[in-house]
């Protein structure tokens, strides 16, 4: 049976029932990074403490006076995240050794878009990762600066057009290739890296129990589709994320310490990006051979995960 | 008792903070703030504290990790200088906005460019607006007492705003200079336990850091501003009760034989010392000439500035950093703003003087004094003049 069709069935057992991230907050309809932030919550439960940057998620959720916060949330700034979390980390650490508060055990997550991440966060986020903290971070990829109006990342995708790097005359949109974000993370030598989607919310849980569980930094990197910055239907989130998978766009996989693993949700046979793309304004002004060269650099990428999940087991 | 003992401030500083039960620091180095960073190391290092040292990458880390830290309810420290206070400066106002209880020392060096990390303000006069109390130390005594009392003041509960403590880089801290250290039991009488309003913890979750939008930002604003105000009363009485067990008593103005002077002066920070001698010099040859050295520069003490120049005829203001293309250096134009209303008021001069460690020597006061005073028409006065630069 399949556990994504039959997903109310399964739900219930496999997902924690209580919300952390409750509705009524601003996100736009259909929106997967915000399905992708309370799966998250879902998976770290209450002993936890969030630090956010600024962005989307970040604005959506803490509208003062409300909050849609359940868990302890702090939001400082937009390119520090990681240094926010690891001071948490390091306050709470000295504060159960001394006995100054109850001696429960209390994860500590720093979250940011792929701005946050990939670009003006970058060195806060290594420093933390290298300095050892024990604290997750995740990053919600929506390949842009939604929150400012759909600008150019180092996590925009080849050929996509954005405000910054509109398709033109003369332009196809982003002239440079997605930074390998995650493989950065594991060149820090972490115990845990992790790439994942809420198209697959079971894997991605599962994700984010694992690096819970873990003493020390751990990186999850989540694809997250945002439809009103790729311009697709809000109705199409879902399926756009599966297909950022099945093209191998965007590999589900896992690095523990060191081995590579690729999650069983991978097909053995990938779908052609033009499936992907075909759906998303983003991608609409390219042109077949464009479409073929960077088909050409996906499938290369793909083929080098895949050895690496061979040879690094 | 404490003993009087001699040591380089800045390492006295560490010291100081050592014995105040922090939980956490995030110190990034810079010269000449290095040696607080690398001696509260050594008190880790050495379990002579038990804090989490968090060897940052960056001052802007080092800021968003004490935020974090208080905002778990842990007593934070950092410290910083210069470049790295203006790599922070993004972080400060977030900080008192939150009303975390933070401390941080600042060993003053000029903002490049061009590059330069001797003494001058350039560092701390650009962080004036975020929302900090923000006190400037004469000589060793002072940075250790400061740096103890900065945590009773930021955690008063009708306070709960960041702290920062100016300190002269090289000029004082790198000077060894004589000073009593307040034993572990005194500090430990002295400096009760940090008890947060609310923290980042499950046992009671909280939003920190929300968005505001004009329907709520300008109440915010208002509130913070009058947080700060009030703070002078909650500093005052700390002020006293550290006279009380320390026999030490801070004030936010001083005067050094003011009362009967006819030309005042006004310092802040360790120039204050060598400007003493000038007045003493100068007194010596039967000028009335006295001083005032401002302590508390935010909250801004205008009732004590206005009383200790009111009966004097000219008031030489000194700046150690420029406010380019304004109204002269940021110390003058306050206290020109403070002093306007008043019916009983001195004429102002403003020197600029000290930037990027120039060295002022007792007969540069002295010379200061003598221009004013031969300025008997009062046609320099509200006007301000970069002291001793070649032209
Ligand atoms: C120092 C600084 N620079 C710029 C901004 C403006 N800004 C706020 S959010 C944002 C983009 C956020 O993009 P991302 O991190 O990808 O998150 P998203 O909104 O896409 O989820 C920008 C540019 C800021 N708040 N602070
Ligand atoms: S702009 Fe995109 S990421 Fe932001 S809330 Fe809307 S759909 Fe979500
Ligand atoms: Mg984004």
């Amino acid at each position: 049976m399949n556990i994504v069709e039959n997903f109310d069935l399964y739900a219930p057992r496999l997902i924690n029932k209580k919300e952390l991230l409750s509705s009524g907050h601003r996100a736009c309809s259909g929106c997967a990074e915000v399905l992708a932030v309370r799966l998250m919550a879902k998976a770290l439960g209450e002993n936890t403490v969030i630090a956010s940057a600024t962005g989307c998620m970040e604005i959506v959720s803490s509208m003062f006076p409300t909050t849609a916060w359940n868990v302890p949330w702090i939001h400082v700034a937009f390119e520090n995240a990681a240094s926010v979390a690891s001071g948490i980390e390091a306050g709470l650490k000295a504060l159960r050794k001394k006995g100054k508060i109850d001696d429960r055990y209390v994860k500590v997550v720093g979250m940011g878009g792929d701005g946050a991440t990939m670009d003006i966060g970058f060195q806060a986020l290594s420093g933390a990762m290298e300095r050892g903290h024990d604290m997750i971070y995740v990053c919600f990829d929506n390949e842009a600066y939604m929150n400012t109006g759909i600008q150019r990342s180092s996590g925009t995708p080849m050929g996509a057009s954005t405000t910054t790097a509109p398709a033109g005359k003369v332009s196809s949109g982003q002239k440079t290739w997605k930074k390998n974000m995650p493989e950065i993370m594991v060149a820090h030598d972490i115990p845990y890296v992790a790439t994942a989607c809420p198209s697959y919310p079971l894997d991605f849980i599962r994700k984010m129990e694992k690096a819970k569980s873990i003493k020390g930094p751990s990186y999850i990197h989540c694809f997250s589709v945002c439809p009103t910055g790729w311009r697709c239907p809000s109705n199409q989130a879902i399926s756009m994320g599966r297909l950022a998978v099945e093209t191998g766009v965007f590999p589900l996989y896992e690095v523990e310490n060191g081995h590579y693993r690729l999650s069983p949700d991978m097909p053995k046979k990938l779908k052609p990006i033009k499936d992907y793309f075909k759906g998303q304004g983003r991608f609409r002004h390219l042109s077949a051979e464009e479409i073929d060269t960077i088909q050409g650099k996906v499938t290369t990428e793909f083929k080098k995960l895949t050895e690496k999940a061979k040879f690094l087991k | 008792m404490a003993k009087r003992i001699g040591m380089e401030v800045a390492v006295a500083v560490a010291e100081a903070v050592g014995l105040c039960d922090i939980d956490m620091a995030a110190v990034y180095p810079i010269t000449p703030q290095s040696h607080i960073a690398e001696h509260l190391s050594d008190l880790v290092a050495d379990g002579k504290i038990d804090a989490e040292f968090v060897t940052v990458e960056s001052e802007h880390s080092a800021m968003s990790a004490v935020i974090g830290a208080s905002g778990a309810g842990a007593r934070s420290y950092t410290a910083t200088s210069s470049q790295g206070l203006m790599y922070m400066h993004e972080l400060l106002p977030i900080a008192s906005a939150m009303r975390l209880p933070i401390t941080m020392a600042i060993a003053n060096r000029a903002v490049s460019g061009p590059l330069n990390i001797l003494n001058d303000h350039s560092d701390i006069m650009p962080q004036r607006d975020s929302g900090w109390i923000s006190i400037f130390v004469e000589n060793a005594q002072e940075a250790i007492d400061m740096s103890i009392i900065a945590f009773k003041i930021a955690e008063n509960k009708d306070v709960m705003l960041p702290v920062n403590i100016n300190i002269d880089g090289f000029q004082l801290t790198h000077m060894v200079e004589p000073f009593e250290m307040p034993t572990q039991e005194e500090v430990r009488n002295f400096l009760p336990p940090f008890v947060p309003h609310a923290t980042l913890h499950p046992a009671k979750p909280v939003t920190m850091g929300a968005f505001a939008m004009s329907d709520y930002f300008p109440e915010i604003m208002k509130a913070k501003d009058e947080a700060l105000k009030n703070s002078k009363k909650i500093i005052l009485e700390v002020w006293d009760e550290w006279a009380k067990m320390f026999g030490r008593a801070y004030k936010p103005v001083e005067t050094y034989k003011a009362e009967d002077a006819e030309v005042l002066m006004l310092t802040m920070g360790s120039m204050g010392e060598t400007a003493q001698m000038a007045i003493d010099e100068l007194r010596a040859k039967g000028v009335k000439a006295g001083l005032v050295k401002l302590r508390l520069w935010r909250p801004f003490p205008f009732a004590e500035i206005k009383a200790a120049v009111k009966n004097a005829k000219k008031l030489i203001v000194t700046d150690r950093a420029v406010s380019f293309g304004g109204p002269g250096g940021p110390v003058f134009s306050e206290v020109k703003s403070a002093l306007y209303a008043e019916a009983q008021r001195p004429v102002i001069y403003d020197y600029i003087y000290g930037l990027g460690g120039r060295d002022v020597p007792v007969g540069d006061f002295v010379g200061m004094f003598e221009r004013v005073l031969a300025d008997t028409a009062n046609k320099e006065v509200d006007t301000y003049e970069f002291w001793g630069v070649r032209e």
